[in-house]
């Protein structure tokens, strides 16, 4: 029962990769004018047109352009950036570790601070300390992650200028030892990894507050609590595990929210990523870039919620009885 | 639900009082912000990016235009763009849901299938995606925004429709003979109704964070002014790092306090139909 489970989620998630790469074709060569895109030589002859769309394979009918593009993507060939001239495939490649870094750190920060202030809040309920950090969550889930950025570089690169403001490393530095490369890319990654963890932080509060709140009502606490058991130990030992649940499912629900997160905190930081990557795709028109990004987010995202959903069904055995 | 219990709910607590007088100021500006604007705007001056002063109370920006007339000639795109794509996403929602969650069968699967892959599509990529493909203006953005978030409405939608559908007096009606469309119009949308409010609302929210978030990428449109915008500007500029904080603060705090006021009565909505979600409840 549970490995047909497992299968069938895997096959659901290949399915919609599958819609999103078809869906991806339709939507750039069919909304999207080709010609246009290729046109970008002032004063193009008609002719010259003529011979990019036969070395792009455009005058080809569209099912056979699709099946080229469908094999290509398959070989993970994802064109050329109209703006460098390099595969996509190999801008991608370069930008991701980039973009995993700040993600990762700015998730984790989220979830660990998340939590833990889910846990008081909820613990000290209609208290002064909830109301304090109902607020700050609220107001931070409220504003604009990338707007947060720009007040971290004015407050932290401007006015106390003890930050860079921007770039992943210091640019033309040479360093003596991985360490000190290790040590200048970490400085760099503090006001980018805050702004991304002030991003996702209120979600994961509400939800671990709300979760919290719930676990505590519940007859089992009442026991542990009846039993002398000291409270601090009830909370972490029995109501957290159990609150923590429903965080997973965010977690994946939230991966579009962090892909969002990427783009605008990276423009904002010249973070050299998959974000920055789609940034400068969207001012160059570069298409085939826009393309790649798009694809590998939406993979992202897909793998994200699989993931979850494993994670799932390994922690609650109520999935695995279906 | 009657309205006067809505209303209630919303005077009755802080939470609702605020975000009811900060949307209530926010409508008055997006409508009469044009005509309150001391400055036209768009009009460049030879103060370039002064502190505020009594000339201009919130300083001026790298061209020397007014920072406070740009901040109230920018609300009505928000506002616009808000509430126009939440709009289409809750009809759009509303309509794939009743379908789905109604009918049953293959319409559910198909669109069942249609929404998860909305639902795990990540929104801005697409949205950036569609707005860079089409040309941006205003009634691109609200068609991008809201053709874009509408799964979640639908999957809330599909599962209150499919509950109703087995209830005694959707039965009845049936067995009377009542048509699919009178069924639909008579006892299932009046009983989801609130729902597609409570979910809309919380859409607004998102759509205004969505057009901020595609204006200062570049893709707003390029004849209006918006928050976004201001903030692509200030941004481009390099108001930050001159230290140009009447520049780059007040879009990015208008924009928190509007979706804040706007977040708060969607919780307190969604806490009076399901009163399991309150953020303050007694257990």
């Amino acid at each position: 029962m549970s490995a047909r489970w497992l299968t069938g989620k895997i096959a659901a998630a290949v399915l919609t990769l599958l819609f999103v790469i078809i869906f991806n074709f339709f939507l750039f060569r069919v909304m999207g004018d080709p010609t246009e895109q290729l046109a970008r030589l002032p004063r193009a002859t008609p002719e010259e047109i003529e011979k990019l769309r036969g070395q792009y394979g455009l005058d080809r009918p569209l099912l056979g352009q699709f099946t080229d593009y469908m094999g290509d993507t398959a070989r993970l060939d994802l064109g050329t950036s109209q703006r460098s001239r390099r595969a996509v495939s190999e801008e991608i490649w370069d930008a991701l570790p980039w973009t995993l870094l700040l993600v990762g750190t700015g998730t984790l920060i989220a979830t660990l601070l998340g939590t833990w202030m889910g846990v008081k809040a909820a613990t000290r309920r209609g208290k002064r300390t909830d109301d304090a950090l109902l607020g700050f969550n609220l107001f931070t889930y409220a504003s604009p992650e990338y707007w947060i950025g720009i007040i971290l570089i004015l407050v932290f690169a401007v006015w106390l200028p003890i930050l860079p403001s921007g770039l992943q490393m210091t640019p033309g530095a040479q360093f003596e030892s991985f360490i000190s490369e290790a040590l200048d890319v970490g400085k760099h990654l503090i006001l980018p990894a805050t702004a991304m963890a002030l991003m996702l932080i209120g979600q994961y509060f509400l939800i671990m507050r709300s979760s919290m709140v719930d676990v505590l009502t519940e007859d089992f606490i009442t026991v542990k609590r009846a039993t002398g058991m000291r409270w601090d130990r009830v909370v972490n030992r029995h109501a957290v595990p159990n609150a923590l649940l429903p965080l997973v499912t965010l977690a994946a629900i939230q991966f579009g929210s962090v892909v969002a997160g990427a783009i605008t905190i990276e423009t904002i930081f010249s973070w050299p990523g998959l974000g920055e990557l789609t940034f400068q795709a969207i001012n160059d028109k570069d298409f085939p870039v826009l393309q790649g990004t798009f694809l590998i987010f939406s993979f992202g995202v897909i793998l994200a919620n699989l993931l979850a959903d494993c994670l799932y069904f390994v922690l609650d055995p109520r999935v695995q009885g279906r | 639900m009657t309205a006067r219990a809505a209303v209630n709910i919303l005077i009755g607590s802080w939470r609702g009082r605020f975000g009811l007088a900060v949307l209530g100021v926010t409508v008055f500006v997006a409508i009469f912000g044009t005509l309150i604007a001391p400055y036209d705007p768009t009009a460049s001056s030879l103060d370039v990016l002064q502190p505020p002063s009594t000339d201009h109370w919130l300083g001026t920006t790298e061209s020397g235009e007014d920072v406070f007339s740009q901040l109230l000639v920018g609300t009505r795109t928000s506002v616009v763009i808000g509430f126009a794509a939440a709009f289409i996403s809750a009809v759009l929602g509303s309509a794939v849901g009743v379908a789905s969650g109604y009918f049953g069968g293959w319409t559910d699967r198909i669109l069942d299938s249609f929404e998860n892959w909305f639902l795990v599509i990540p929104t801005l990529p697409l949205m950036i995606v569609l707005a860079r493909l089409l040309d941006p203006s205003l009634g691109v953005l609200v068609a991008v925004i809201g053709l874009t978030s509408w799964a979640g409405t639908g999957r809330i939608v599909r599962a209150q429709v499919m509950t109703l559908r087995e209830r005694a007096f959707v039965e009845r009606a049936r067995a009377l003979g009542a048509g699919d469309f009178y069924i639909i119009k008579t006892h299932v949308l009046p009983n989801t109704l609130p729902l597609i409010f409570a979910n809309t609302v919380l859409i607004i929210a998102v759509a205004i964070l969505s057009e901020a978030a595609l204006s200062f990428l570049g893709l707003g449109d390029p004849s209006r002014i918006s928050w976004g915008s201001m903030l692509e500007n200030a941004f481009g500029s390099g108001a930050p790092s001159a230290g140009a904080w009447w520049y780059v603060i007040p879009p990015g705090l208008c924009i928190t306090i509007l979706v804040l006021a706007v977040v708060l009565i969607g919780f307190l909505y969604e806490e009076f139909i399901n009163p399991r979600l309150a953020l303050d409840r007694e257990s």
